[in-house]
Formats: structure tokens, sequence, C-alpha cells
């Protein structure tokens, strides 16, 4: 046993995989370091990892205080739900038809996605600005949220799902007597709960994470969502004052991390079954 | 009145006929096989019939009632499927439960949490808990019922899936090849369970299966399909020993039926050897191409010489009870299989040279175009001062 756990191999193999960790975590790392040294300690030339003094407390007292830290992780949680919510109520429908409806206009529909896919959110941005602008509905949820409620990846990552779920089942579910909008609440859901699972955690990061948009659509601090209201706190609020610049950038990780670490497996699951894998 | 009348159905998918105009009537709790080669449409036309297809044209009438325009789960028509279909994330008690629910519920007392509030649900609901404990009971599943069916036996599963589709008592019930997927042992055992069942609840039954001895075995009807149409509708009995096509006498029967290619002779008659039997259409020109059919079994094999066509045994295959002979015919260059028991095939290797015989009554004379020659044996005697004179 001893010799299958310490073999050369699994040592050569484990001090390649971490030193790949390490790379990709390094950053991060810095970043964690960073949050602790006080500013005339970053600002040292000698590169250490282990702050001079302890200054954790007081860059996240700056942190939390500076900004309504609070109100920017409640604004991110509530786009992210909504986002996610109403993509997935209209992404399951919509990809149960095209995967298991015959209908005419099921390739013209699947071409449309395809091309939904193809074209990035910043090529669309400026129209959509000047949409919501003449609207009068920048600086507001409904801005936030509205661009991304129909999302072609969910689409196309429910279809390759439900492509994937025999038939029969559902031939089986409409002699049973269910209507269509039945099948999908009885049937179609509660099998693909890995599915959107998966889509969640994409959905989520994504959204948790975008600074693009929200920089476009919002100047109020109100409804700052988390990476842009770090932007003001540097901007406005700290100046150069790095160390608490990534305290506030811990706090905003943090979620994410936790859930990641929470939900790791399912979270590799998502990734080999959308097929991202080598 | 029939229970189901099939009229004319037709079905294509793009150029490719599937059905070419299938009509079928079944008497209420008749069992229907519905027996073909894969591709020949049956699986479509059942299809057609749950109404998960719709026809090209052609009706489907059950008790009196066209329901060819009638959605799938409007049509109180139950369907067994090949994989059963079964709700991966549901125990067994709840699978059978859901046409139960779909069906004696309204769609309020169906919701979650505020259904139970909705008057006359706990009561609906305590009755269809107590149905599928009978379904469950006289399946024998009653162990079973916590249980996902992917902690379920093929076996099991198959049970569990004729439940959900025998409680809510059916107008017609339709099997897609549910055997298909089991074990050989246990396959010949659910034949049996299927029919007992079927006889219990009286329920008019179409089987589809490419098995031919579970559709001989089981079915009160035979429906053999091959290329679309269906070719013969007749008890097991009379498919296999009248078959009215060609088609139907080569797919029926194991080990297949010899068939040989043979001309009409002088006074439309048609001769296996020294075998003969006169065609009742007198008509037919001679000459004319025939294909002449005998079973197996009807072959005898004389390693003693004697009357018959002279033949060469090419291969003896030894299977218990009986035992299959393949022989060469030289002068026609085909090749004669011969079941025989094994007293009779003691003896016999390859390349010893035998004589082949039949009896004219088994002879099954068809068109070349497929269907069956009416047919009159001539008596042998007759035949022989034929051949002399």
């Amino acid at each position: 046993m001893t010799r299958n756990f310490l073999s050369l191999g699994r040592i050569a193999r484990l001090s390649v995989l971490g030193l790949g960790a390490l790379i990709f975590l390094a950053p991060y790392i810095f970043m964690i370091s960073t949050a602790g040294k006080a500013q005339s300690d970053i600002f040292n030339a000698s590169l250490s990892l282990v702050p001079q003094q302890w200054f954790y407390v007081q860059n996240f007292t700056k942190a939390l205080s500076r900004v309504s830290m609070g109100t920017l992780l409640f604004n991110g949680v509530v786009v992210c739900l909504l986002i996610l919510v109403i993509q997935v109520v209209i992404a399951i429908p919509c990809a149960y038809a095209m995967a298991k409806l015959r209908f005419r206009a099921a390739r013209a529909m699947m071409v449309l996605v395809m091309l939904g896919l193809l074209v990035p959110i910043h090529a669309t941005a400026l129209p959509l600005y000047v949409a919501f602008d003449r609207v009068g509905g920048l600086n507001s949820y409904f801005a936030l949220v509205a661009p991304f409620t129909i999302s072609v990846f969910g689409i196309f990552l429910f279809l390759q799902f439900f492509r994937s779920m025999p038939d029969d089942l559902i031939h089986a579910a409409r002699l049973d007597g269910m209507s269509e909008v039945g099948i999908i609440a009885r049937v179609i859901v509660p099998n693909a709960w890995p599915a959107i699972t998966a889509f969640s955690i994409f959905s989520v990061v994504a959204h948790w994470n975008d600074l693009y948009w929200p920089l476009i659509v919002v100047s109020n601090q109100a409804y700052a969502t988390p990476p842009l209201g770090l932007l003001y706190f540097r901007a406005a609020e700290a100046g150069d004052d790095y160390g608490a610049l990534t305290a506030a950038t811990l706090i905003i990780t943090f979620p994410l991390v936790a859930a990641f670490l929470l939900a790791q497996k399912r979270f590799v699951e998502g990734i080999t079954m959308t097929g991202l894998k080598g | 009145m029939s229970a189901l009348s099939i009229r004319g159905v037709r079905k294509s998918f793009g150029d490719n006929q599937i059905l070419k105009g299938v009509s079928l009537e079944a008497a209420p709790g008749e069992f229907i096989a519905l027996v073909g080669p894969s591709g020949c449409g049956k699986s479509t036309l059942l299809r057609i019939l749950a109404g998960l297809e719709t026809a090209d044209c052609g009706e489907i009438v059950v008790a009196g009632q066209d329901i060819s325009g009638v959605r799938a789960a409007d049509r109180n028509i139950a369907m067994v499927f090949q994989s059963y279909a079964l709700y991966p994330h549901l125990s067994a008690a709840q699978n059978i439960a859901v046409p139960l629910v779909m069906r004696r519920l309204t769609r309020a007392q169906r919701l979650p949490m505020l259904g139970p509030l909705i008057p006359g649900q706990r009561k609906a609901v305590a009755a269809i808990k107590r149905d599928v404990r009978e379904m469950a009971a006289s399946l024998k599943i009653d162990h079973l019922l916590d249980r996902k069916p992917g902690q379920m036996s093929g076996g099991q599963r198959q049970r569990v899936a004729l439940g959900r589709a025998m409680v809510r008592r059916p107008a017609i019930f339709l099997m897609d090849e549910p055997l298909s997927n089991l074990d050989a042992n246990l396959r010949v055992h659910a034949r049996g369970e299927i029919v007992e069942l079927h006889r219990r609840a009286g329920v008019p039954t179409v089987y589809v299966t490419h098995d031919q001895a579970e559709a001989l075995s089981m079915a009160d009807r035979v429906a053999v399909m091959i290329g679309g149409a269906l070719l013969q509708l007749a008890p097991p009995q009379v498919i296999y020993d009248d078959p009215q096509h060609v088609e139907v006498a080569k797919f029926i029967g194991q080990p297949r039926n010899n068939l040989l290619s043979s001309q009409v002779e002088a006074d439309a008659v048609v001769a296996f050897g020294d075998v003969r039997c006169a065609l009742s259409d007198r008509t037919i020109a001679t000459g004319t191409a025939v294909t002449l059919g005998i079973r197996p079994e009807f072959v005898g094999i004389s390693a003693t010489g004697g009357s018959g066509l002279p033949a060469r045994v090419e291969r003896v295959e030894f299977l218990g009870s009986e035992i299959i002979v393949y022989s060469r015919l030289e002068a026609i260059r085909e090749t004669m299989i011969a079941k025989v028991s094994p007293a009779e095939g003691a003896g016999l290797a390859a390349g010893m040279p035998v004589r082949l015989h039949a009896a004219a009554e088994h002879l099954l004379v068809f068109a070349t175009d497929g269907p069956r020659l009416a047919t009159t044996p001539i008596a042998t005697h007759v035949a022989r001062e034929a051949a002399h004179g």
C-alpha cells in the first residue's frame, strides 16, 4: 500500500500537477498576501509573500467601510439569480422543442442559435446601450439582466443534453396523458438536474464576474455589481491603496470560491458534460 | 363490432414508403401479433396507433370512434416500450401511478404543496395508491415499489412497465418488442405471463415482434408484415401451414422453408421429382415460372436409394431432438433443408448420396410475384403412371 501511495510515477505526476496548480494560483496567492500588507510593505522593492506587519484587519475594515460592500454583494446576488432563473425558464422549453418536437422552423432556429453563439456581447453592446438609454432603462436591474435572459449557450447546452434523452420516455409520457408543458415539468426537468447545475455554474460565474456590461449601463452606485463596485473603490475612494483594494477583491471573490469548493464535483461534471474537456 | 380497426393506413418518410396501405381488424379481447423483419414498418404502425406518429392517410377506429386526429394523451391507449421507458427519477410505485395521476386528478390537484388542499384530492390519491398496490400485487412486484428503475433488473423493469400500462385499463394495449431486452430463459417465461395477463384483462392487444416464435406462441392471430404491407393475418397454425404469400412462407418457420424455382408443366401441373400437384387455375400457361415451397419437416431423406430426387449431403446439424440436414440437389443446384428425427437421420454424414422425397399435399406453389397459387395434390400412383406413360 505504501508503495502504491508513494510510487515514483505518482510522485512525478503529483509534482507536475502541483506545479501547474501553483502557477495558476500564484496571482490569487499574491492577492491574499497583498491584502495583509501595509502600503509601505506593498511598494517595498523586495518581493515577499509574508507581510512584514499583519495588516489584514486594517485593510478589511477599510474595504468594508469605504464602499457599501453589502449593497454590492446584494446587487450581485439579485442580478445573477434573476439572470439564471429567467435563462433557465426560457432555455429549457426552447431546447426541448428543438430537441424533441418536429416543426418547420426547427432548422432555422438551430441556425439562429449557432449565430447567437458566434456573436459576442461586445458587438451588440452599443445598440443595446442606445436602446436602454431611449427607454430610460439605464441604471436599473432591468438593464443589467435583460440582455442576458435568452442564453443561446444555455439553449445549446440543454439541447445537447435533451437529445441524449430517449424518445421513448417522452412518448411514454404522452401516452400517460401529459401535455407538452407537463412533460417538461414532470419528465424533462427532474432528469435534467446535471445539465441545469452545470449551466447554473457557468451562468453565475460569468455574470458575477462580468464588468463589461455593468460598466456600460450602470453609473449609479446603488445598482453597481461587485466588479463594478471594485472599480469605483479603486478610482474614487482608495486611490492607490492596494492593500484595501485586494482585501475588497477577496471579499467579492469569496462567494464564488466557496461555492466552487462546495460544488467542486458538480463543477467538474459540468465541464466534462459540455464537451470542453480535451 | 371490432374493437380496433385500421383502414388503409399509409405513411411515407420523404420518398421512403414505410406503410403501403395497411388494414386490420381486431375483435374485442383479441391478441394480435405484428411480426416481420426489422424495417418492415410494424413499429411505425404501432406508433401511428398510439398517436405518436400521424398517418399520411387512412383511419384508426377504436370502439366505433375514429381517433386518427386525437392526441396520444387523449386516446386511452397504453403501450409498453422495448426500452420500457420508465421515468428514471420516480420509484416503481410512482411510475405505475403516473397515468392515474394524470387522468384522475385535476390540474390544480396535481400541484405540489397546494394540491392536497383542494377538496377530494386526498381521497383520489388514496384510491390511486390502492390501485397501484393491487396492480403491483397481481404482477408480484409489491416488494419493488420503493425502488427506482436504476435499481431493478431487466425483468423487474419490464413488469413495472406492464403495470404502468395496464393500471388504467386502456381500450387498446400496445407492446413494442417488450421481451427483446430479456435473456432467453426469462423471455420464454415472460411470454406465458403476458398471455396470462392479457387473458385476465381481456383488453385487445397489438404486440409487435420480430421473433416469429413469440408471435406464433402468444397470439390469437398473427399479422405478417413485410416491406410495409400486411401480407397475411391469420391464426398461427394457418400462417404456418397455409402461407398465402411467398414472403410469409420464407419468413415464418425455423429452419427456413425450402423455396425452389420451378416451372409449370403441361396440364397446369407442378412437380417436385415424381411428386406432382395440379394448379386450380388451369389457364396458367405451361412454362410459367413458379416458386415451390416445402417445409423442412416434410422433406424425407433416404440413404438407401428408392424413389425421390438424388442429392448429396452437405452438412448435418445435430440439435438434440432433431437433426437438420442440408443437402445439395445437383440437378437444379439448390440446397434443400430437411428436418428429421435423430432416428431417421442416424448415420448421415457430409458427402453421402441420398434421395429426397416429399408428399404432394405439402407442396406450396407461389407465383413469381409472391401470391400463393391454389393446388390439388395428384395421388402418387397416378403420378407414377403418368411418368411411365
